[in-house]
């Protein structure tokens, strides 16, 4: 008799599963009053809850943005926590409505895996860490090292790639979980651990003792991390591309949590007046309410704020902001005009 | 003898004596060291060794258990705490973590206003479980154990009440229908039983569901199952699928053994084809290909498929121990069962399956147990199960970044205490069963 059990719930998940029809993702999403994004399963800084289930983080904060400007308020946001697998499959099934999960723009995920990634939130690179004692102040020098890398990601071959490149070997060993990593390393495992800079920052600094080990200066790739919506639903990659820059020009422009309402009053600075919807009308160009970026940028700050409030220099982590700068200030950030 | 002394006799002694103490090397604590420990150079040898090795370790361990602290808000702060007790370069565990986090642990995201819920329903669950585990119980409470599955899906999944209602008004429709029809044409009977609860889970629950949920609207706050985490995932996927396999299992091993050619052959396939494919990749199926399969914005439960898919797993195994318990009984049981003229259904209940079912105990206590380790492979189709997703999560946090074996340790012993459990009940019923038939 139990077994039927199962079979009566499928039944039941099925009725109701019927009539969802699939319209653009901007429709979808106003209609559930709910932006589903894509996070992280947990990576300091980018995107971690706390003991209440409440997420936080620099990639968080991007979802927080998207729902605010949209759905005008950052807290209609559902978290769906995802693995290196099931990311991509669950944003192509429409599970998600964006995946701000730090990922790597690549040519064959935009073509291939049918992704776009309309915009880039923090430039990555890999790097190495070693132990400040084994007297290693370049990569260079990590010639026949053993190395802890974690298995099946890009950060593979860039290493293998790098060595290659300089003539150098190198012994990997091979890893599950940064987590594993660690304590392989701190073990003495291996003579270096390379992961993403920005991984390896926080990884040094949760160390018993991190004045014993060094992040070598030298980054071996490019990790341009960005959200990704789906192929061929355009309008809803302006939203989010559109959003994002929103919160790099306001940091550009000196548009602060603090200060976006009185300055949606109206300023001398057409640019700022445009962003913010007092004058125009850049949110019902693509759908959105006209105060969409003044929400957004309430949410949690503008691009420079969401940076130190989860990464910067302030936070444990300490990431400097390096080619995540504007571009005023040497980095790549750089948002197109507002008109 | 001792009492009557013979008048030929010039004495006989009248009194006993006491019994002496046996000489201190035959008894007490030097006989038993020296009978299992140490009877001959070789096995003394081995004592040494044996002693030397857990000394290593506790003495490597117990530090790091003893100097454990509860009391702190990050990893940093233990290793404070640490270092001004026991002294720089002391290392101890951060329990502390487990504390903070305890009710992730348990409940992962489940929404904290409503805790009460789990744990409402695993409070039933021990009480519908008692009349299933212990036949000194009135059988009347079986009903109870019964409907319980009903009841648990709607206390943790919330909604309105009248979906869940449904199924259970599904499965009486299919009882009545079995029980009016067997007397007259038992195929037909269970022909009914079968295509009109279907029928009427697929056509009429949902108009019906409507109708009542506006009539009389019974709901509690929906909970989405992405929400579920830690030990309660753990338990609701074992749990379920221990109930669901077990006859599912029985089934198999009887198809497997049956005459029917179709039966036989279906039942062979599906326990070789899911006995030779990992379970992650049937895990990946339920959570990645079927997406594609089904129709877009169709919201098939992710719990209820990996359920189905655990079930499935767990069932092919326990049809095999079946089937072994099964051919261990002698051929005058099944001869016995037809010259008393029983039909084959009554034959397996009343006397083939309590024989072989006993036999199989141990081998389907184990399936149990290897299963509900399993559940812990959720992980990687992205649920909060207890021992690597959770943790991954809570190191997130940079204040418990850096924490490891602590989880390990926590999560372990929690599984060891369910596990042995059931290992100790599987050794209670095979004493209780025993029949000393050999």
């Amino acid at each position: 008799m139990k077994t039927s059990v199962i079979f009566g719930t499928l039944v039941v998940a099925g009725l109701s599963a019927a009539g969802a029809a699939s319209a653009g993702t901007l429709d979808d999403v106003k209609a559930r009053g709910v932006v589903n994004c894509g996070v992280n399963t947990g990576l300091v800084g980018f995107a971690a809850p706390d003991a209440n289930g409440n997420w936080s983080g620099f990639d968080v904060a991007l979802c927080k943005a998207v729902a605010a400007a949209v759905l005008g308020d950052p807290a209609k946001v559902k978290y769906v926590p995802t693995t290196g697998q099931t990311r991509f499959t669950a944003l192509a099934s429409g599970e998600v409505d964006l995946l701000v999960r730090n990922t790597t723009r690549t040519f064959s995920r935009e073509t291939d895996l049918k992704m776009d990634f309309p915009a880039i939130n923090y430039y990555d690179g890999q790097g190495f860490m070693v132990r400040k004692d084994s007297g290693v102040t370049s990569a260079k020098e990590l010639n026949g090292a053993s190395v802890c890398i974690q298995t099946g990601t890009t950060t593979e071959l860039n290493l293998a790639d790098y060595f290659k490149s300089n003539g150098m070997t190198y012994q990997p060993i091979a890893i599950d979980s940064n987590a594993e990593g660690e304590q392989q390393f701190l073990a003495g495992a291996c003579d270096a651990y390379t992961t993403d800079a920005s991984g390896l920052a926080a990884t040094r600094a949760a160390f018993p003792s991190p004045q014993d080990y060094i992040i070598l200066p030298e980054i071996i790739s490019k990790e341009p991390l960005g959200p990704a919506v789906r192929h061929g639903d355009n309008n809803w990659g302006d939203i989010v591309g559109w959003t994002f820059y929103a919160l790099v020009a306001g940091e550009e422009y000196g548009v602060t949590a603090a200060n976006v309402d009185e300055l949606a009053k109206g300023t001398e600075n057409p640019e700022i007046n445009r962003l913010l919807g007092h004058e125009g009308n850049l949110g019902a160009m693509m759908g959105v309410p006209n105060d969409w970026a003044v929400k957004a940028i309430k949410a949690g700050g503008n691009y420079g704020e969401i940076f130190e409030a989860n990464i910067g220099e302030k936070t444990p982590i300490g990431l400097a902001r390096g080619l995540n700068a504007q571009w005023t200030q040497g980095g790549l950030m750089y948002a197109p005009p507002f008109r | 003898m001792i009492g009557k002394t013979s008048p030929s006799a010039p004495y006989v002694r009248k009194l006993m004596l006491d019994p002496l103490p046996p000489p201190a090397k035959a008894s007490g604590v030097s006989l038993w060291l020296r009978e299992k420990l140490f009877s001959s150079w070789g096995n003394a040898f081995l004592t040494v060794i044996g002693i030397g090795l857990i000394w290593l370790l506790v003495s490597h361990f117990a530090p790091w258990f003893l100097h454990g602290v509860w009391n702190a808000d990050s990893l940093a702060a233990c290793r404070k705490t640490i270092a001004t007790t026991w002294g720089e370069g002391a290392s101890g565990a951060c329990w502390a973590v487990i504390r903070a986090r305890w009710n992730q642990f348990i409940f992962g995201f489940y929404p904290a206003e409503i805790y009460w819920r789990p744990v409402l329903t695993f409070v039933l669950f021990l009480l519908a479980l008692a009349p299933v585990l212990f036949s000194q119980l009135p059988r009347r409470l079986l009903w109870g154990s019964l409907v319980y599955p009903l009841v648990a899906i709607w206390l943790l999944w919330g909604g309105s009440v009248w979906p869940v209602a449904m199924i259970g008004v599904g499965f009486v429709i299919g009882a009545v229908l079995w029980r009016v029809l067997v007397a007259k044409n038992a195929i037909l009977a269970a022909l009914a039983a079968v295509v009109v609860p279907v029928l009427f889970w697929l056509f009429l629950t949902g108009p019906i569901d409507d109708l009542l949920g506006k009539v009389l609207p019974v709901s509690i706050q929906s909970v989405p199952s992405r929400q579920f985490g830690g030990f309660l995932l753990a338990i609701v996927l074992g749990a379920g699928g221990i109930v669901m396999s077990l006859p599912l299992g029985i089934v198999l091993a009887l198809g497997r053994r049956s005459d029917m050619f179709l039966v036989k052959m279906f039942s062979i396939g599906f326990i070789e084809f899911v006995r030779g494919v990992p379970l992650i990749a049937l895990l990946f199926v339920a959570s990645l290909l079927l997406n594609y399969f089904l129709p877009p914005g169709t919201n098939f439960d992710i719990i209820l498929r990996v359920m189905i898919l655990v079930t499935l797993f767990s069932a092919a195994y326990i049809a095999e121990v079946i089937r072994g318990g099964l051919a261990a009984l002698p051929r005058g049981q099944y001869e016995a069962a037809d010259a008393l003229g029983l039909d084959y259904w009554k034959a397996q209940r009343l006397i083939v399956l309590p024989q072989a079912l006993k036999i199989s105990i141990p081998g389907i206590v184990s399936s149990f147990i290897a299963m509900f380790k399993d559940t812990t492979l959720v992980t990687f189709v992205g649920l909060f199960e207890p021992l690597k997703s959770i943790p991954d999560t809570i190191r997130a946090d940079f204040a418990w970044k850096g924490i490891y074996w602590e989880f390990f340790v926590f999560v372990g012993a929690i599984f060891f205490i369910i596990n042995f459990g059931m290992s100790r009940y599987s050794m209670y019923l095979e004493r209780k069963l025993k029949r000393d038939n050999r």
